[in-house]
């Protein structure tokens, strides 16, 4: 191997940027780390995540990362069908269960818009005859709570889902895993934003009586819809999927409109369906959200891996999944996200972040893909347009690999950052962005912003942590 | 005749820009006719079956599905170009250099530079091994400027980067000139035929910079840090810079400059230098009495460490042994105030080699610690040690450090003489002399001598004349070298 003289001085230099320039000023080759505390300053913990990227155990991690983002990656999500929650989840066939979005969470803990869109739903399904008993049903202990998550099922928000809702069915043909999640129901007055109202619910009444055997049966009959390349065209669109879904909801109504068509018998529940589609730029949302869930579960359990396999928040918890860790949750207090807000409202009517929506950046979407969604950048309050791609180079640095499938033409193709290393993220002290609506904080109000939310380091030292356990 | 290969990829989706653009690469690939890069629409089948580019494979693709097509003279080229092309769909994408945002970790940086093969690393300290480690993995060699590192995390660095068979120069090392390139804390000095290794930074400024004021020059100067010397670190940077010194062939004459090492450690030193062919100088500072193999010359100082090194074999010349005319002997003490630690620790020795009291926070063999009630003895300060630089910069950056202390000694009625060092050269402050001589503006009209030198050359930015000139200015008695202005400070005080 060649020693120091032997090969060029090509530096990169990490911490004073005046040594960077002088090298600079006598012609040396240089490339300037504009460095910052890993770990949020934490020594200890940044030694943990460099041990963990040893010689011997940090090959080995890296190994069986690959393993788990080739996992990911190679996933085949195909939309097959729409059909009741309780067809897709055996569990609400055993008593009265109601599923939230985010980590576990007792009723005394939930924000204002969680509460409220479980009376909503309680009242739905017809187990209380209004909200006040709705809420007392909820307070009693009777009904049983638990994560979408433990169900192979997502929801954006509040994600609530209960027996009789329709859920979009995402399959991974390479896998044979199946993942659920509702149907989007526009914007505003919405049960995602915790509403909770006659309107809301008469919505949902529609949505499962009219849009979702709809679907289902246009689905069914031509054969499924395959995702992957549907999102590859969106990306050229200027979508990132989470917070603007404009172009794939317009390519996911010229997929499904045919077979709707030919599906539907009755005009006007065929118009109204296309309607609904057509009227609501956040529909392809949820289907996005079913994708990642199908694409992410085949990533869990692979031993030893510090690959993130799940990110969620229930709007007072953010937890986080990890491949080597399995089921285990790991969880720290919500942050508030930083963004803009309709006219009317600010900061102080926001509830903090929410949804299982995050999901979506789990596979390289959202915040990873900002560089795609230059027009996302300015609503979501973070900045110019032209930084869009500096999103997804900083979340580059904490990810596996790149997204060979879904790039980003102007980031020169690069693919999207796939794959949240656990030891990369606590190293770099870069949390991964994920970009998201802004509920407000009484329920029944609905949407009042968007923006941009990090999430929380402490969920990411905690799986360092539990892995360096487990490595020892 | 020509054969023609179809490979479908299934379930990928890419623009029509981009395709053209890899079609138009594979097209110029050796023995192809052509070739074409589309996604499987029946429009997009139905150009590829007029150009001649479609078979049964690619017949059967759906819309989503992308049809390489590829045409070429032969079997085994038609089937190159189209793996090609399949290869190329999932390779790292070349990235326009113009695009990248600054970089905001070491991987970001090999992202832009992946021909990287140094890293210079001046985080603050608890964090320096952390970034080294990723460094040496990454196949760099390290120079790490921060102190504040642990022992433990020093030698399970250097371990790592021996089984790597990389250099780690550091931690705390200032100093370094690798390929003429002066790193961190150095001087514009000419290319020659002097190697350098240093365990202290400013030791090797002294030596490097007094060697170009005699108009010879350095092949290297490699940096090992304070403690590689040690008992637990065991001399690993050292013998690693032994090993590509005595193998370089510009160099000639190979300088070590070092506190005194631990005696096992000066041993498996001393005889990796018994094993080279080439002539040595070793300047342990503080330590003359070792038995040297034949191929070394010891050196009391650093001044005599750059004789020797340019041929000089004794009687190593201290000059400023007598006041010069006209000026009267003081009563009192000397305070030293040294932005460099070795600068202190050698004016230590040539004031302890004349039975001065010496007293330092950083004692040399025949000084002591600094004791509460100092009135009455030599207090030479090393400013750069890390009591002195946690959470602040170090006094070779922001010479204001010490500001205060000069103030202090000048209305000191005890001191008779305050000597200085002025380190200039990269890295150093824009005008340290200028630091000095505006605290000097507002004197006490009885006051100490102030004696410094200045460490640097005529090619520094901040030019050794034009300092030495703001010194004498500022009423400052310039000596030629560290230890002749402390070999000047014993013959003025009585």
């Amino acid at each position: 191997m060649a020693n120091v003289f032997e090969r060029d001085l090509k530096i990169v230099n990490i911490g004073l940027r005046s040594f960077a320039d002088e090298l600079t000023s006598v012609g040396a080759a240089v490339t300037h780390v504009e460095w910052s505390p890993p770990a949020n300053g934490d020594p200890a913990l940044a030694q943990l995540a460099t041990q963990l990227r040893a010689p011997g155990i940090g090959a080995e991690i890296d190994a069986v990362n690959t393993v788990a983002v080739e996992r990911i990656l190679a996933a085949e999500p195909v939309l097959v069908d729409v059909i009741p929650a309780e067809q897709a989840i055996p569990a609400f066939r055993e008593g009265q269960v109601l599923l939230h979005s985010g980590p576990p969470i007792t009723w005394d803990r939930m924000c204002g818009p969680m509460q409220g869109a479980i009376c909503g739903a309680l009242v739905f399904e017809g187990w209380a005859t209004d909200l006040d008993v709705a809420a007392k049903l909820a307070a009693s202990g009777a009904i049983t709570f638990a994560p979408n998550h433990h169900y192979d099922a997502v929801g954006p928000m509040t994600g609530i889902i209960t027996r009789s809702m329709p859920v979009l069915v995402v399959e991974n043909k390479k896998f044979g895993n199946r993942a659920y999640c509702t149907i989007n129901e526009g914007l505003g007055k919405v049960m995602r934003f915790g509403g909770n109202d006659a309107e809301v619910l008469a919505r949902l009444a529609w949505t499962r009586d009219v849009l979702g055997p709809a679907l289902g049966a246009a689905l069914r009959e031509r054969d499924g819809m395959p995702l992957k390349v549907i999102i590859a065209k969106g990306l050229g669109m200027g979508d990132e999927m989470h917070q603007r879904n404009v172009a794939c909801t317009g390519l996911f109504l010229r997929e499904i409109a045919p077979a709707l068509a030919r599906t539907c018998a009755d005009a006007e529940k065929l118009a109204a369906a296309l309607a609904f589609i057509s009227g609501n730029d956040q529909f392809f949302l949820n289907v996005a959200m079913a994708m990642g869930k199908a694409m992410t579960d085949p990533a869990r359990g692979v031993s030893r891996s510090s690959v993130v396999t799940a990110m969620c928040r229930n709007g007072t918890d953010f937890g986080i999944r990890v491949s080597g860790t399995g089921d285990r949750w790991f969880v720290a207090p919500v942050e508030m996200p930083e963004g803009l807000y309709f006219p009317g409202y600010s900061a102080a009517d926001a509830n903090p972040d929410m949804g299982d929506s995050a999901i979506v950046e789990t596979v390289g979407l959202g915040g990873f893909a900002m560089g795609a969604s230059p027009a996302v950048v300015g609503f979501v309050g973070a900045g110019s347009a032209s930084s869009a791609a500096d999103f997804t180079r900083a979340m580059r640095e904490i990810t596996v690999t790149e997204n060979s499938e879904w790039s980003i033409a102007a980031m020169d193709y690069a693919g999207v950052p796939t794959g949240i290393d656990v030891r990369l993220v606590v190293e770099s002290g870069i949390a991964p962005t994920i970009n998201t609506g802004i509920a407000h904080r009484q329920p029944g109000v609905g949407q009042v912003g968007a923006g941009v939310v990090r999430a929380p380091m402490a969920c990411f030292t905690q799986a360092l942590a539990a892995l360096a356990e487990e490595a020892r | 005749m020509s054969v023609l290969v179809n490979v479908v990829r299934r379930s990928f989706y890419l623009d029509s820009v981009a395709l053209m653009r890899l079609s138009r690469q594979i097209a110029g690939m050796p023995g192809v006719v052509e070739a074409a890069l589309m996604m499987g629409t029946p429009a997009n089948r139905q150009i590829m079956q007029e150009a001649h580019l479609l078979d049964a494979e690619g017949q059967g693709a759906a819309g989503n599905d992308l049809i390489i097509g590829v045409r070429a003279q032969t079997q085994p080229e038609a089937d190159a170009a189209a793996n090609a092309a399949f290869e190329a769909l999932d390779a790292p994408r070349e990235k326009a250099a113009a695009a990248e945002g600054t970089a905001k970790s070491l991987g970001a940086a090999l992202n832009q530079m992946p021909d990287a093969s140094f890293a210079l690393i001046s985080v603050p300290g608890e964090f320096a091994a952390v970034e080294a480690h990723k460094a040496i993995r990454a196949g760099l060699d390290v120079m790490i400027f921060s102190d504040n590192v642990s022992y433990d995390d020093e030698v399970r660095l250097k371990q790592e980067a021996q089984a790597l068979g990389r250099l780690v120069m550091g931690p705390d090392c200032g100093t370094a000139i690798i390929n003429g390139t002066p790193l961190a804390f150095a001087n514009v000095v000419p290319r020659g035929d002097i190697g350098i290794i240093g365990a202290s930074g400013t030791g090797t400024q002294e030596v490097t910079c007094l060697i170009a004021q005699a108009g010879r020059g350095i092949s290297q100067a490699i940096g090992v840090g304070g403690r590689d010397l040690s008992q637990k670190v065991g001399g690993i940077s050292t013998l690693t810079a032994i090993d590509i010194l005595d193998s370089d062939p510009e160099t000639q004459h190979i300088v070590l400059i070092s506190k005194p090492p631990h005696p096992d450690v000066a041993k498996i030193v001393l005889d990796r230098v018994a094993r080279s062919a080439k002539p040595f100088t070793i300047c342990f500072l503080g330590d003359t009495e070792r038995e040297l193999p034949e191929n070394a010359t010891a050196a009391p100082t650093l001044g005599a460490a750059a004789q020797s090194a340019m041929g000089q074999k004794k009687n190593f010349r201290i000059v400023g042994r007598s006041a010069p005319p006209g000026m009267l002997r003081k009563k009192g003490v000397i305070v030293g105030l040294f932005a460099g630690g070795t600068l202190c620790a050698e004016a230590q020795l040539v004031l302890a080699s004349r039975k001065h009291n010496v007293t330092s926070n950083a004692p040399v063999p025949g000084a002591s610690p600094l004791v509460a009630d100092g009135a009455n003895v030599d207090r030479l300060l090393d400013l750069g040690a890390d009591e002195y630089t946690k959470g602040r910069p170090h006094p070779m950056i922001d010479p204001s450090v010490r500001d205060d202390m000069l103030r202090q000694s000048m209305n000191d009625t005890n001191v008779a003489i305050i000597l200085l060092d002025c380190v200039i050269g990269y890295g150093a402050h824009a005008d340290p002399a200028g630091q000095v001589a505006a605290v000097l503006a507002d004197m006490p009209k009885k006051h100490p001598y102030l004696i410094a030198s200045v460490t640097g050359t005529e090619e520094d930015p901040q030019v050794r004349s034009r300092q030495i000139a703001t010194l004498k200015q500022a009423g400052v008695l310039v000596a030629d070298s560290n230890a002749d202005a402390a070999a000047l400070a014993a013959a003025l005080v009585s």
